[in-house]
């Protein structure tokens, strides 16, 4: 078959849509994410598996530091943001992982939208997961270790944590998702580079849990929030140099 | 013919590597002497303390050296991404490995040194935070680099993970340091040395001069192990050309 009449059967060449301003730039990111959550809702084996590991490692430490610790609020901030890195982990390598595995991540790359898009839809949806992952997790520890997590500087804080891991997770997750070993890679080049965010949120959780006036937690908050901007755009600046030699 | 001077023929940089071999060992010798004899006795210490401070100087030879790998790695890495050669990725991959070297050099002397001082070996102090994370993720950049065959998909993850890496080691210091001035420091007279303000503050004639010799004697002990590894990479990159021509 000639490429004149391949053409004329599928209609008009397609062409990378790449204009539209702010708008069509968020469409294309939700149709990413869409797909995504939608492959998610019929496997069911990402966030699934994330959720029960994460009430798994609760019951864990709180087997671990059980009669141990004088009092239960000392760990609990710890437990809290070890259980996110680490159970955020399984979901970050599997949401580029699956798609290397299924032969599937060539067809996205084709789809005529901008690298970042498929980054910005990929980030979407890991955020989904580890937030579901937080709402599971939050009752559990309280049940657990008497422990009452629900302030709102903490949820900030939460919230703000997880965005930066999960701009920095999805981005490595890209990154190693051809490498050899891609399963033990992620989580050596991804926990240094998430130091700042877990010690950041670490103390503002205990300091919170202590009773420390919110006024001199606020710099925890910052920290938080400027890495959160500054791997942002970063990310959207490199990110397309991931995938430039496919 | 004998090997040397086949190899010398083979070779441009044989003689003057081997220069650089012998200033480098040199070198050392100066910088034990100097750290050793040459430098007075701090005017302010006794007993332990006062040994264990003449390993400063070898502290902060590595910790120059390490900073220069370290430095020349992101230059490497951007000058990679840029012009898409991999000469500039044979740069930043010696200096990420020299530089780890030196790093753990680093990490040796000031144990060493900690121990008589503060009293412990370590202290999650901003500097040793900061220093150990750097270590670690630059431990991980050369696990990374082996984990990928193709030679130009391996330099440009690597550049952008080495870029990715530079751009938190600045948040993982500022958070250290308002995790320290939140929590006391628990181990007496570790605060006033742990910001390092009496060392600058307070060295004597022949310990700047000291100082300055050790700094000098690491450098060139680092260009010579640099230019090595430097010149195996590119020789390895060499085959690795002529193993394509093979092939095709």
């Amino acid at each position: 078959m000639s490429s004149d009449s391949l053409s004329g059967l599928l209609g008009r060449p397609v062409q990378m849509r790449t204009g539209g301003g702010a708008k069509a730039f968020l469409r294309k990111v939700w149709a990413v994410a869409a797909k995504d959550i939608r492959a998610e809702l019929r496997a069911k084996e990402v966030a699934s598996t994330m959720i029960v590991f994460g009430l798994l490692a609760v019951i864990i430490f709180g087997l671990a530091f059980d009669l141990r610790v004088p009092k239960s609020a000392m760990v609990v901030p710890g437990i809290l943001w070890v259980i996110v890195l680490f159970a955020g982990i399984l979901g970050l390598h599997r949401s580029f992982g699956a798609e290397i595995d299924r032969e599937t991540l060539p067809g996205l790359l084709l789809a005529p939208v901008e690298p970042s898009a498929i980054y910005f839809g990929k980030l979407a949806s890991n955020l989904l997961y580890l937030f579901l992952l937080e709402f599971c997790m939050l009752p559990l520890l309280l049940v657990m270790f008497d422990t009452n997590l629900y302030h709102p500087v903490i949820l900030l804080g939460l919230f703000l944590g997880t965005l930066g891991y999960a701009e920095v997770g999805t981005f490595f997750a890209a990154l190693t998702a051809n490498t050899r070993a891609r399963e033990s890679m992620l989580p050596v080049l991804l926990l240094p580079v998430m130091v700042p965010v877990f010690m950041a949120g670490v103390s503002l959780t205990a300091g919170i849990l202590d009773g420390r006036p919110v006024s001199g937690l606020t710099s925890w908050l910052v920290i938080l929030a400027v890495f959160d901007v500054i791997f942002f755009v970063a990310a959207y600046w490199i990110v397309d140099l991931i995938w430039d030699g496919i | 013919m004998t090997t040397t001077s086949l190899r010398r023929k083979a070779d441009p940089w044989y003689m003057p590597l081997l220069t650089l071999d012998v200033l480098a060992g040199l070198a050392m010798i100066v910088a034990v002497w100097a750290g050793l004899l040459y430098a007075k006795e701090a005017a302010n210490l006794a007993g332990d303390e006062q040994i264990a401070q003449r390993i400063f100087y070898f502290h902060m030879g590595c910790n120059i050296t390490a900073t220069i790998g370290f430095l020349i790695s992101v230059i490497g890495s951007i000058g990679y991404l840029v012009r898409r050669s991999l000469v500039w990725d044979r740069i930043a991959q010696a200096g990420v490995e020299v530089g780890t070297i030196f790093g753990f050099g680093i990490m040796t002397t000031g144990a060493i040194w900690a121990k008589p001082t503060w009293n412990t070996y370590w202290t999650w102090d901003p500097r040793l935070t900061t220093a150990t994370i750097t270590i670690l993720i630059y431990l991980a950049y050369m696990l990374f680099r082996n984990g990928m065959d193709n030679r130009h998909t391996r330099a440009r993850f690597a550049s952008i993970y080495a870029l990715f890496a530079f751009i938190s080691v600045p948040f993982t210091y500022y958070s250290a340091r308002i995790f320290r001035s939140i929590h006391p420091v628990v181990f007496d007279g570790a605060n006033a040395e742990a910001q390092g303000g009496d060392i600058v503050g307070g060295v004597g004639a022949t310990m700047g001069q000291t100082l300055g010799i050790t700094i000098t004697c690491f450098i060139i002990l680092f260009l010579a192990l640099f230019f090595h590894r430097w010149r195996q990479l590119n020789l390895e990159s060499r085959i690795e050309d002529l193993r394509e021509e093979l092939y095709q």
